[in-house]
Formats: C-alpha cells, sequence, structure tokens
C-alpha cells in the first residue's frame, strides 16, 4: 500500500544487520503481521533506519514487525510484531 | 563478517557516478542483485556504512564491481567517487539479499524496471543472463533524468542490438535526447503497456530505484495484471541514499 | 577491523565549542525516524494528560494555542553523535501544561501520534526543562521534524524530545518506552555519555 511519505527503504536494506544473526537469508523469508495478519516476504517490510535503531514495519498497516539495536557489543533484537518468521532451509546446502 | 576489498580499477559511468572494481581475496560469490555492506572507517575509528548494489555478473574470480552515484549530500558517496584510488582498500560485508535475486535457472521472461541508480542491481542480471548463456526474454525499462544520466548506455546499446530477447528502452523524465517521440515524465500506464511485458505471459518483475519510484512502478505492474507475488522490489532512500 | 579508509573523515566538524562526550556538531538537522510521519490535521490534534485511567487534562489545537507560549534557544544532542547548537522555538512549558494538575505520580511516558513512547522522570518535565514546541527557526514545526507539535527537553538526549507529541501518561512506576526497552539508556543525560543501558 503505498502512501505519499516514502521515507523508508525496505527489508533488502538490512539484510547486512540481519547476517550477523541469521544463518539463512532473511530479505525471502515469508513473515505475518502480529497486527493485521499480513504474510509478505521481509523484503517489502518498510524500514526506518536513520534512527537509533532499525525498525520493519508492516507494508500494509504500518505496525512495527522487528527492532534491532546495536549498542556497543550487544545487540538487541525484538520480533514480537511477527507471528512467525518461515525461512527456506535448502539455502543451507548453498555455499553463497 | 567483514572482508577487505582492494580497489583494482575505477571507471566513471557518468559525471557523478563511478564503478569501482574491488578484489576480495576470500569472497564467497554472489548472485545476481545481491548487494554489498561498504564501511568506511576514519583514523579516529569513526565509521560510516552504506549498501551498494553489486554490478557485476557472478564470476570465480574473487572480484566484484559496484557503481556508486555522488549524491549532493553524501557522506559517503563523495569520497568513493572522488577520493578512492586503485589500491586502497574498503570494508565489504556480503553479499546479502536473497529474495531481489536473478537465478540462472529462471527460463519465465523477466521485467527490470529502474529508476536512477537501480538499475546497477538490474545490470548483474543483464550480465549474468549473458555469461550464463541464458535464453529467458528480458526487457528493461530504465528511467532516468536526462540522457547524461544513463549507466552503461555502450554496453546496453550493443546488447540490445545484438540479441533479440534482450529489449531495452528509456524513459527520461527531465530532459529528453532531441527528437525523442516522448515528453519528459515519469513511467505512466501507457509505457507500461507498451513497453513492459504483459502479464499473461507470466513474466516476473523487479523494480529497483528510490522509494517513491519502486511504489508508482509497482502500483502500475499491479494496475496492468500482475500479481504482486511476481513482483520483487528493492527501495533506496527518497534521495537515492541507501544506508 | 583494522583497516581505516584513507583520507576519510565523515561528516564530522571540529568544534571550538563545548561539546557532550563522544558528539560531533552539525549544521543541518538530520530527519531520524522509527516510522512514517504521521500527518495530524489541526481540527482533530489533541493534547491529553491522563494517569492511565482518567483523563487529567485535554487540549485541542485551539484551547493549546491559546496557552501562554515562550520563545527560547537551545542545544540539543541525538544519541547518535550529531549536536545542534542554538536551536530556535516557540512552545509552550510544561510547567504551565501540569500547572493545574495534581499527583502524586513520579515518572511519565510520553506518547506519540503514530506508536512512538519514550519515558521520563515527571521532575524532568518540570521546572523549566521541558516544552511543547510548535514553531522552530522562526516557522511552523514541519512534520519531518514532529509538527504540529513535539515534546522538547533538551537537556536529555534528543529521542527523549517525542516528535508529533499526543500526551502524556502520569505513572507511578518507571516503564521503559520504545528505544528506552531495547538497549537505550533509561534517563539518557548527554553529558554524563549515558547512551545505552548499562551505561553509568
Amino acid at each position: 500500500m503505498s502512501s505519499d511519505n516514502y521515507d523508508y527503504l525496505d527489508g533488502n536494506a538490512a539484510a547486512g544487520e540481519l547476517s550477523n544473526l541469521f544463518a539463512m537469508d532473511v530479505t525471502a523469508a515469508e513473515g505475518q503481521c502480529a497486527h493485521c495478519g499480513e504474510k509478505r516476504r521481509f523484503a517489502e517490510a518498510h524500514l526506518f533506519m536513520r534512527g537509533p535503531g532499525i525498525v520493519a514495519r508492516c507494508a500494509v498497516c504500518e505496525n512495527v514487525l522487528l527492532r534491532l539495536v546495536n549498542v556497543r557489543e550487544r545487540m538487541f533484537l525484538d520480533m514480537r510484531g511477527m507471528t512467525f518468521l518461515s525461512l527456506d532451509t535448502s539455502q543451507l546446502q548453498k555455499s553463497s | 563478517m567483514w572482508r577487505v576489498g582492494t580497489v583494482v580499477a575505477l571507471h566513471d559511468e557518468t559525471a557523478t557516478a563511478r564503478t569501482m572494481t574491488l578484489e576480495v581475496p576470500d569472497w564467497p560469490g554472489h548472485l545476481a542483485g545481491q548487494h554489498v555492506d561498504v564501511r568506511l572507517t576514519a583514523s579516529d575509528g569513526y565509521s560510516a556504512v552504506r549498501s551498494y548494489s553489486i554490478a557485476s555478473a557472478p564470476n570465480s574470480e574473487g572480484r566484484v564491481e559496484v557503481t556508486v552515484e555522488r549524491l549532493p549530500n553524501g557522506e559517503v558517496s563523495p569520497y568513493l567517487t572522488q577520493e578512492v584510488a586503485v589500491g586502497d582498500r574498503l570494508g565489504l560485508r556480503g553479499p546479502v539479499g536473497g529474495w531481489f535475486v536473478w537465478r540462472t535457472q529462471q527460463t519465465e521472461p523477466i521485467q527490470l524496471i529502474a529508476g536512477g541508480s537501480g538499475v546497477v542491481p538490474l545490470m548483474a542480471m543483464i550480465r549474468s543472463r549473458v555469461s550464463a548463456g541464458s535464453t529467458a526474454p528480458f526487457r528493461l525499462l530504465y528511467s532516468v533524468r536526462e540522457p547524461g544520466a544513463v549507466f552503461y548506455r555502450d554496453e546496453l546499446h550493443a546488447l540490445s542490438a545484438h540479441d533479440h530477447s534482450v529489449g531495452v528502452s528509456y524513459a527520461y523524465t527531465r530532459t529528453a535526447p532531441k527528437d525523442w517521440p516522448r515528453p519528459p515524465g515519469r513511467i505512466d500506464a501507457t509505457l507500461i503497456a507498451t513497453g513492459a511485458w504483459p502479464s499473461n505471459l507470466g513474466p516476473t518483475s523487479y523494480v529497483c530505484g528510490p522509494t517513491s519510484f519502486v511504489e508508482n512502478a509497482t502500483d502500475l505492474l499491479i494496475a496492468a495484471g500482475h500479481g504482486r507475488k511476481n513482483i520483487r522490489t528493492e527501495r533506496f532512500g527518497a534521495t537515492g541514499e541507501r544506508k | 577491523m583494522g583497516i581505516t579508509s584513507r583520507g576519510f573523515s565523515g561528516r564530522r566538524s571540529a568544534a571550538d565549542v563545548k561539546l557532550p562526550p563522544g558528539q560531533y556538531l552539525t549544521t543541518d538537522f538530520p530527519v531520524l525516524s522509527a516510522g512514517p510521519t504521521p500527518h495530524v490535521p489541526l481540527d482533530r490534534w489533541e493534547f491529553v494528560i491522563d494517569d492511565g485511567t482518567n483523563v487529567l487534562r485535554k487540549w485541542d489545537w485551539k484551547s493549546f494555542r491559546g496557552l501562554p507560549t515562550e520563545t527560547f534557544r537551545v542545544d540539543v544532542h541525538c544519541v547518535t553523535r550529531w549536536s545542534k547548537l542554538g536551536t530556535s522555538w516557540e512552545g509552550v512549558s510544561l510547567d504551565t501544561i501540569l500547572a493545574d494538575v495534581k499527583t502524586d505520580a513520579s515518572h511519565t511516558m510520553a506518547r506519540s501520534y503514530g506508536d512512538y513512547t519514550t519515558n521520563l522522570p515527571l521532575k524532568d518535565l518540570t521546572n523549566k526543562q521541558a516544552w511543547i514546541a510548535f514553531r522552530f527557526d522562526g516557522e511552523d514545526l514541519a512534520p519531518e521534524h514532529g509538527g504540529p507539535a513535539r515534546l522538547l527537553v533538551p537537556h536529555l538526549y534528543f529521542w527523549k524530545s517525542a516528535k508529533w507529541v499526543r500526551g502524556i501518561t502520569l505513572m507511578h512506576h518507571d516503564k521503559p518506552g520504545f528505544w528506552e526497552s531495547l538497549g537505550y539508556h533509561n534517563y539518557g543525560d548527554p553529558w554524563r555519555e549515558q547512551r545505552y543501558s548499562g551505561d553509568e
């Protein structure tokens, strides 16, 4: 759903940060928004990352899916905004 | 995990964009469409990270090309397009991204829609198609401000001249070439109808550029009957910056 | 990572002025957000003081703009390390807002249009330390900077100055807000460099 405010990126932009945490690619993962139930690829999430942390929001209802903060040697992650994240484990067989 | 890339070649694409070829000793290889995070570190430890799409086709030579556009108020892009010299070393993380990729096993028609510097990952897909000898039909709809802003012009021209299963069409948004049949303007429904694959051919579309461009192009594709599941997108910031 | 990038210094500029530790001076006004800019029509805007159960005071835009205002200059410091000095604002002091509010609450949660929240001790909102600001640099506060009105608490890191503020909930117990619940310091004094939870 488009809005007239285009000040966001998408889930692709968080791929580097999330690669520290997930062994598998997360952008192709399907996630369900815990608020509105919409299921989309994480790549399609609206991403806000110029602030103190990364905030991924549902492209349909704009509720928070995921928050990530890097402070010094700690990463904080909150994924309560997603009912589930479904990843393709066949990628684990590939080398890249 | 950060690797070290050494700049081995530099090539100006336009007055404001430059391609860097980086040699990365332990490069694991990449897929067309993926990007890297580039990290610059000042001598006092201050660092800045930006994401850039890989422009080169997958290869086994441990080399990666990224094309960087200089943004007027950028912190990193002016350095990468004007200061960096052959021999310099940069921090590199990646490749990352597994959704906005084109794999050589794909055989369906491919629609590429580029807004400005959004052409970079799409060019990697075109180059990948060429080096893999794929015959998947490709169309690129490339939106730019003006003729001088086109990246990879000669290569795109040679390609579409020799291979009729790769079509390239341009949309000029500010200034069109002399005698251009279409007045300057954004991509619209007419251009999608005449320049893009029709939805009944079941193409997979890849749209890349500033966020507003991506939303507009995606809405047009959906209005033309393409399913959302067949459209893959990658957004740069409103100013074209990706962080 | 051992390498440094020859000749790269980033956007920072040298400052002769005294800044909180780890900050650099900026002349522009970076826009940082955790979400899309809300667009709140003034005829629907409200500012509410509540205690979690009951509304204690409420203003619409007209009654809010009828309150006495102040113009003032302050320095602001963002936890992402930029500082902007001598910024000029017009706003209503929280002392005015809270003047008739009788409470024994010790803590507050500032709430914004959108879903942003940030917690502050009540005593940090009073005593000429905080405002609801609606004009910046002589003009109406732009939406991307928090307009129509934002909280302004310049003695703390700027994430505490909640953009698009819609109200303050008074609390007897502290509760962390949006960033405080995910690794950022609960209080956030830039002069003691209290950026992250665990910082002294």
